[in-house]
């Protein structure tokens, strides 16, 4: 298929429709209204459904209801809607239902600003909602990486019958790139005939399905927690996903680095090569679950000095590094938020700086 | 090799869609590219800009203080973007609008009365088309047969508007003094 | 006391320059709000709740003392001024997104406690800030950019007419519907918005005055276009008038 130019925002749209995903609901809010927009036209060409609710945490149960009935569905939102739609995602993962979350974060906390940001890293890997559960987060560093990431979300929640979400950042959803749609990653309809409430009848079926949350009984409560728990760990043995930049041999650093931001780590390490430095980086494309094995291993590579997380944030991915390099290695953190995004130069220079430090 | 592009000036004067044709023909080409926005709230008048990024392997950091080229649309972007851009890039100036130079003498300035020669044409508002097909007449970032066929495909939609714009094109390349 | 028509700046308008586009009926509103607040000499013990919308900025405009709220949350938060301050004079500002959509669970709990502070609610039918998305105003047919091929009554509804939906609730106390299109609009509005706030010094309890507006940007018009669209759409669906007063 040819290559398309497009926002990240629209892509992201087309990809859930490619994916099989038909369903979409969702409030507005910038910086990834495009997606609504695009989808309003968009969804009427393919006989999909497409709502504006009236509130992120009415979308949210718009997706819950759809996802316990059977439906493919998704949402997209920016950090102050996700934090709305937090409450929704403990009940959709207590109920195990498959959805998608798309959060193209902005600059927080409060009101903040509409320009890019890394500031829900913790939100969306530790604490969004409230309960003993888990997102699966996937961070896109292109559009086609958003693309893709979309398309292999739906599969994702299915698979696990929880939660799937995209973090990007401002940038990802307005900024325009190549893109293609590979077909191969076209998502089939899957069997939910065991627990969506898609009616008796529609399933031939002489028993009903439930789905909820309240487990009164603290045995049938710990149980359910098990079983998220243990979905949770198949995760971390089966889809943790990353990638290294500059990192086949030696090098003296290791940049950690996710999404948008990682871009700008890849140029300042061009720039560091050109000048005899090497510097190598590693990009969690799960955020949950975290390449913990993958870190610790590059990070003790024998040059390795020192591994820098570099974050639009004021460090919160930093905590999962540490945890990953156990001490073996001097760990810091470097970062600005707010819509300011650190340069190349900037990083460069904070290299520099570590490895005459280390 | 890598070059980024910011193309500058008043929301309504066409900028985005001015960047969005260059990374399209670039695209065709089989480049890397990126078309990073400003964004914000509505932007009321204020000024707006884009940054098209061109390389051979895939593009690094979207965030560009320091772009090689500019096309600065009105006064208030050369005065804000001139200082920034690369010695030696191209600095082309909508003459039309800025009565002033870029104040940079190692760059090339290339100024274009865009405004007049897309009236001459009959239409004012090609004088974006006008800026780019002189912009790329004198860098040749991309080939100008593929920026006309870009213009072609994003102006589907509205045919008529086509011939005036293959005429802005024409008008461009010879107010950039042809092709090299 | 200057009765407000005069061209000075009210004292309870800063001298910062909006950010409104032009045309917009945002400026107009402020200016009487803020000449009620001054003919009123309550200035010094007002406080304003703004909301999420273009007029998220309206902290900056007006010089009196001001709080931020998230999207549609402003009822609550000028609830709990107002609960724990009842000296203080409270009102919102909102726009239609803020306040008929996100925001409906707040505004109709506050409306119905009759809390006694005062909401100015802005309906130019469409989400002004994020750039023309489809409000629960927006008329049948009006095309944004969430609803392209115009509102579909059939699909999303009929547009809410809040300051009736308010009227029947038992508690309020002053309910009105007012515009800011003409000159003869705008005198009323002013008179309305004043009545309001001196309803809230006598401790009556909540006041409420729906302002039919414009936004020329995102319904792609002209300003003068706006305001006879306005007028020729707008007001026969949202009829002017007061729909409650104090018995
Ligand atoms: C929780 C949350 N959701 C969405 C938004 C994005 N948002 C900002 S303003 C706005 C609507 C503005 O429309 P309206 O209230 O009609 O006011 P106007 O701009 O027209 O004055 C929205 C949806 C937000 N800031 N917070
Ligand atoms: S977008 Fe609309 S409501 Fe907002 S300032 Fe402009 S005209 Fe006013």
């Amino acid at each position: 298929m040819a290559k398309v130019l497009m926002k990240g925002n629209e892509a992201i749209g087309e990809a859930a429709i490619r994916a099989g995903c038909l369903n979409y609901f969702a409030y507005p809010i910038t910086p990834q209204s495009e997606v609504a927009e695009y989808l309003s036209r968009r969804m009427g060409e393919v006989d999909g459904v497409f709502l504006q609710g009236e509130s992120e945490v009415a979308v949210s149960y718009m997706i819950f209801g759809a996802a316990g009935a059977g439906a493919r569905v998704f949402t997209t939102s920016s950090s102050p809607g996700i934090s709305l739609m937090s409450e929704a995602m403990s009940y959709i993962a207590a109920a195990q239902c498959p959805a998608v979350f798309v959060n193209i974060m902005r600059g927080g906390p409060g009101l903040g600003g509409i320009l890019p940001s890394q500031g829900d890293y913790f939100q969306a890997t530790k604490s969004v909602g409230h309960g003993d559960f888990r997102l699966l987060v996937m961070a896109p560093a292109s559009v086609q990486e958003a693309v893709e990431m979309t398309m292999q979300a739906f599969p994702l929640a299915e698979k696990y019958r929880n939660p799937v979400m995209i973090l990007g950042d401002g940038l990802i959803g307005q900024m325009m790139e190549p893109v293609e749609f590979p077909d191969h990653l076209k998502v089939e309809p899957v069997d939910n005939s065991s627990w969506a409430t898609s009616g008796m009848d529609h399933r031939g079926s002489k028993t009903r399905n439930l789905v909820k949350s309240l487990f009164l009984d603290p045995a049938a409560l710990n149980n359910n927690n098990l079983v998220l728990k243990a979905k949770y760990e198949r995760m971390q043995r089966e889809e943790v996903r990353w990638e290294t930049y500059n990192g086949d041999g030696d090098y003296d650093a290791l940049i950690v680095s996710y999404g948008t931001m990682s871009r700008v780590c890849r140029t300042a390490i061009d720039n560091m090569q050109a000048e005899g430095l090497t510097v190598a980086m590693l990009r969690p494309q799960t955020l949950f679950p975290f390449p913990e094995q993958a870190v610790y291993e590059a990070a003790t590579r024998e040059q390795c000095r020192v591994v820098i997380s570099v974050e639009m944030s004021m460090g919160q991915m930093v905590e999962d590094v540490q945890r990953s390099v156990k001490g073996h290695r001097p760990v810091q953190w470097y970062g600005k938020c707010g819509g300011e995004v650190p340069t190349p130069e900037e990083i460069v220079e904070v290299v520099t700086e570590s490895l005459a430090a280390n | 090799m890598q070059s980024e592009i910011m193309f500058a000036g008043f929301g309504g004067q066409g900028i985005l869609l001015s960047g969005k044709l260059l990374a399209l023909a670039a695209m065709e080409e089989g480049a890397e590219v990126c078309w990073i926005p400003s964004y914000g709230p509505e932007m009321r008048g204020g000024t707006a800009y884009c940054t098209v990024v061109i390389g051979d392997r895939p593009i690094g950091s979207p965030i560009i203080r320091n772009p090689r080229h500019l096309i600065a649309m009105n006064r208030p972007s050369l005065e804000k973007f001139a200082p920034v851009v690369k010695p030696e890039g191209v600095i082309l100036v909508n003459s039309s609008l800025i009565p002033i130079d870029s104040g940079r003498d190692d760059v090339d300035e290339l100024k274009v009365p865009t405004v007049e020669i897309a009236r001459e044409l009959g239409n004012v508002r090609c004088a974006n088309i006008v800026a780019l097909a002189a912009f790329v007449a004198r860098t040749q970032v991309v080939k100008l047969e593929n920026l006309r066929e870009c213009v072609k495909t994003e102006f589907a939609r509205k045919p008529k508007v086509i011939p005036v714009n293959m005429e802005a094109i024409e008008a461009g390349v010879k107010a950039a003094g042809g092709i090299p | 006391m200057a009765k407000g028509k005069t061209f000075s700046k009210p004292k309870a308008l800063s001298d910062a320059h909006t950010h409104y586009c032009p045309g917009c009926t945002h400026g107009i509103i402020h200016r009487l709000v803020a000449e009620a607040i001054d003919d009123l000499g309550i200035r010094g013990r007002t406080v304003g709740v703004a909301p999420v919308g273009c007029a998220v900025l309206a902290y900056n405009y007006f010089n009196c003392d001001f709080q931020e709220a998230a999207h549609g949350r402003a009822p609550a938060m000028a609830t709990g001024i107002k609960r724990v301050r009842p000296d203080l004079m409270v009102f919102t500002y909102q726009g239609d997104g803020d306040l008929a959509s996100i925001g409906l669970g707040e505004i109709v709990h506050a409306a119905n406690r009759g809390e006694k502070f005062t909401t100015i609610f802005v309906n130019n039918a469409i989400y002004g800030m994020t750039g023309g998305q489809m409000a629960p105003t927006t008329m049948p047919d009006q095309r944004t950019t969430t609803s392209p091929f115009g509102r579909k009554a059939d699909e999303v509804g009929m547009p809410m007419r809040m300051a009736e939906l308010l009227a029947s609730l038992a508690t309020p106390a002053y309910v009105t519907r007012q515009a800011v299109l003409r000159p003869k609009h705008i005198n009323k509005a002013r008179k309305a918005i004043k009545q309001a706030f001196t309803y809230q010094v006598a401790s009556r309890c909540f006041t409420f005055v729906e302002v039919v507006s414009t936004c020329p940007t995102n319904w792609g018009m002209t300003p003068t276009d706006a305001i006879d669209w306005a007028e020729e759409t707008l007001l026969p669906y949202y009829p002017l008038g007061e729909f409650k007063v104090p018995e």
